[in-house]
């Protein structure tokens, strides 16, 4: 069935096809609306679980933690200063190993207050254990969500998927809502056994005992733990995959973890996550017509970082140009740092340029993109770690202003 | 029938086992004894940071019956009634109705860090027993000042010549207001009292509420023997009344002997420093809130 909807709509089918049995949430813009659908779906009788009305995003979070504790499927959604409300709870539920699926939408924080997009938040809950998943289009959000709950059921890990305030959030694309007879063929229920004795419990089929006690006067425990989790890397990515051609099999879309777009010969790949891949295919389509070697790799998985597969999209390129939407202040874009560890290390030198572009809600457009492509071109190298990619043009005023690198 | 009339029922069974972490004296393990006599195995613990959850695992996990580790979960600080509502639609999802759901958290748990969660717990009726095991300070961190301390008391955040100079928060009349089923305030020196008040909340539904007084021997300054005797005198010197609110009605179990509140201050070396002057300004507060007590035994609460 065929709908014209929003992200934060397309999050809710993906939830209510999931069929999670307990699904709590707290309203904050701009991700209020994905609550409110699946509230609507509750008071319908279309959602079996149970929906509540929680009186933070800490207890948003921690109560679908409880519940998956107990053994259910579980759904919530959050924002930016939610995300960061959250942010204690994130850690316990990746180090408990629990399933748990939550959408963000991508919003920066406060101060100074802004609604609308910015990849910060959840960027900024890259060490705590959880998977990422960054999305570009509304249909990708709603197949991201049932993916989400196969690969983090299979892999036992906390997964978010991401997807822009605004630009998805807000805004309306027709998506192919998927009949609950495939979704189910597609993801079986979730029904662990589980056996829980003081302080450890254990899923008694295939996955690993979960920890919700303590590891305190063992720290050889607690390091065999986080030993564990940290190898779960390849077997994440790898379920990712499998899962995504899975799902291509039954529903004829798919979205690898890294995609790699007309890269076959390209001299220039431009790397992007979000809702800007789309503004930049468009360009790297023109860019081609003009018999130009660009290339694009999407970004949709973060974490756990898929290097391998980073390496294999990026490696040995003349040029690697990464944009996005983030600044970790005083040093440089976080997608921009990580693929240029991936790509650096034990390999031969690549060139990466890194544009930080689009904070806040600016527009990242074609002719941004554009001139980002020309600069990487005309520099033999970058000669920064961070170019302004669209700074609103302002007075010079002093000597580090002088010497920063800016594209207007 | 009313409560009071039902015949207490619990096992002779023991469900927490020696060696267990808890300081020597601790009121804290005489609770979890009486209180897992009248539940019994089939429980799920949920517990915050504090002395109770990692005093039950170490040195070797304490809360076993017949070999079988009892239920726990430790969660995050302010958490506790958050998890358990969770574990509890799960549990109800799943077709398991019997399990109590229990959160077993401190006064800093509760009254502090944790209290928009008990509220917003309570608001929703959550289907949960909630236990505050209260010894009027963060006494697992070495006895700084919470918001249950008592006006007067030296902890390691108030010292002297500069004790706490603020009222203990009232949690009783904040959890009577959410108009829950069941709250009751419990004592480890009236077992009988104690059990048929976890009976009482096991056998209602929704959000129940326990608050338990559980002296403390490091934090309260007192010799290890005494934790029973402190216990008894906080209920007979008023300062710690014996009630439990089911409905709108608010009924005093156990009748105080209104003995000075200086017998109860006067073991207990946090308060060593207290002029007589400040004594008589606690026994004037402890008069007047029994008063208002009184006054809503006789009115209700609702």
């Amino acid at each position: 069935m065929i709908k014209v909807i929003t992200g934060n709509e397309a999050a809710a089918y993906g939830a209510l096809l999931s069929r999670p049995a307990v699904v709590c949430a707290y309203p904050i813009t701009p991700q209020s609306r994905i609550p409110e659908q699946i509230s609507e779906f509750h008071a319908q009788g279309l959602l079996k679980g149970k929906f509540i009305n929680v009186e933070s995003e800490m207890a948003a979070l921690g109560y679908v933690t409880g519940a998956s504790v107990g053994g259910v499927r579980v759904f919530t959604a959050t924002s930016s200063q939610g995300l960061a409300w959250m942010h204690e709870g994130l850690h316990w539920a990746a180090g408990a190993r629990l399933p748990i699926v939550m959408a963000n939408v991508n919003r920066p924080f406060g101060a100074p207050w802004n609604l609308t997009c910015d990849q910060i938040d959840s960027l900024a809950q890259r060490d705590t254990g959880w998977m990422q998943f960054y999305c570009e289009s509304n249909q990708e959000i709603l197949d991201t969500v049932i993916q989400a709950y196969r690969i983090a059921e299979q892999v036992s890990l906390p997964a978010m998927v991401c997807l822009d305030g605004v630009y998805l959030s807000y805004l309306s694309e027709s998506v192919d809502i998927p009949d609950q007879t495939k979704v189910d063929e597609y993801l079986p229920p979730y029904d662990p056994q589980f056996e829980i004795t003081g302080g450890t419990w254990k899923l008694l089929d295939v996955h690993p005992p979960i920890k919700g006690g303590y590891d305190l006067f063992s720290p050889a425990g607690f390091m065999g733990d986080r030993y564990e989790l940290h190898k779960l890397e390849s077997r994440c990515v790898e379920t990712a995959v499998e899962a995504d051609k899975e799902f291509y099999e039954l529903f004829g879309r798919s979205y690898p973890p890294v995609e790699e777009y007309k890269c076959d010969d390209a001299d220039l790949v431009v790397v992007c996550s979000g809702s800007a891949v789309g503004t930049c295919r468009q360009v790297i389509n023109s860019l081609r017509d003009k018999g130009w070697k660009v290339g694009l790799v999407k970004m949709k998985m973060f974490r756990p970082f898929p290097k391998e597969l980073v390496r294999k999209a990026l490696s040995g390129r003349k040029k690697v140009a990464v944009i996005e939407r983030d600044l970790s202040p005083g040093q440089c874009g976080i997608f921009f740092q990580e693929i240029k560890w991936a790509l650096n290390i034990n390999h031969k030198f690549t060139p990466i340029y890194g544009f930080v572009s689009g904070l806040g809600g600016a527009d990242i457009t074609a002719t941004l993109v554009e001139k980002a492509i020309l600069y990487a071109m005309e520099k033999e190298l970058p000669e920064q770690e961070v170019i302004w990619l669209g700074l609103e043009e302002k007075k010079i005023s002093d000597d580090y202003d002088r010497n920063t690198i800016k594209i207007y | 029938m009313t409560t009071t009339e039902i015949p207490l029922r619990y096992t002779k069974e023991e469900y927490i086992q020696p060696p267990h972490g808890f300081c020597v004296g601790c009121s804290i393990p005489i609770a979890l004894r009486w209180f897992l006599k009248v539940t019994g195995e089939k429980v799920i613990l949920l517990m915050p940071p504090g002395c109770a959850s990692p005093s039950v695992l170490f040195p070797k996990p304490s809360l076993i019956h017949q070999g079988k580790r009892i239920k726990m979960v430790a969660t995050p600080f302010g958490s506790a009634a958050i998890f358990a509502g969770g574990v509890k639609s799960a549990l109800v999802a799943r077709g398991d109705t019997e399990t109590q759901v229990v959160a077993w958290a401190g006064d800093g748990a509760t009254l502090d860090i944790g209290l928009a969660a008990v509220s917003a717990a309570a608001e929703r009726n959550e289907g949960i027993i909630y236990v505050c095991y209260d010894n009027e300070a963060y006494q697992n961190t070495g006895n700084q000042r919470s918001s249950a301390t008592p006006w007067g008391v030296r902890t390691t955040t108030n010292p002297l010549p500069k004790p706490k100079m603020e009222y203990k928060k009232d949690i009783m009349s904040i959890i009577i207001a959410h108009r829950i089923p069941y709250a009751a305030t419990l004592s480890t020196a009236y077992p009988d009292d104690f059990m048929r008040k976890v009976q009482n909340a096991k056998r209602s539904s929704g959000f129940r509420f326990l608050h338990i007084l559980t002296p403390c021997v490091t934090g309260w300054q007192f010799p290890l023997e005494l934790g029973v005797k402190i216990s008894r005198l906080a209920v007979q010197t008023k300062v710690f009344p014996l009630f439990e609110a089911e409905g709108d009605a608010i009924t005093i179990t156990k009748e105080p002997k209104g003995l000075p509140v200086e017998e109860y201050i006067r073991v207990q070396g946090r308060y060593r420093h207290l002029t007589k002057e400040q004594v008589d300004m606690i026994q004037n507060e402890v008069d007047k809130r029994w008063n208002q007590l009184q006054y809503l035994v006789r009115y209700g609460s609702k």
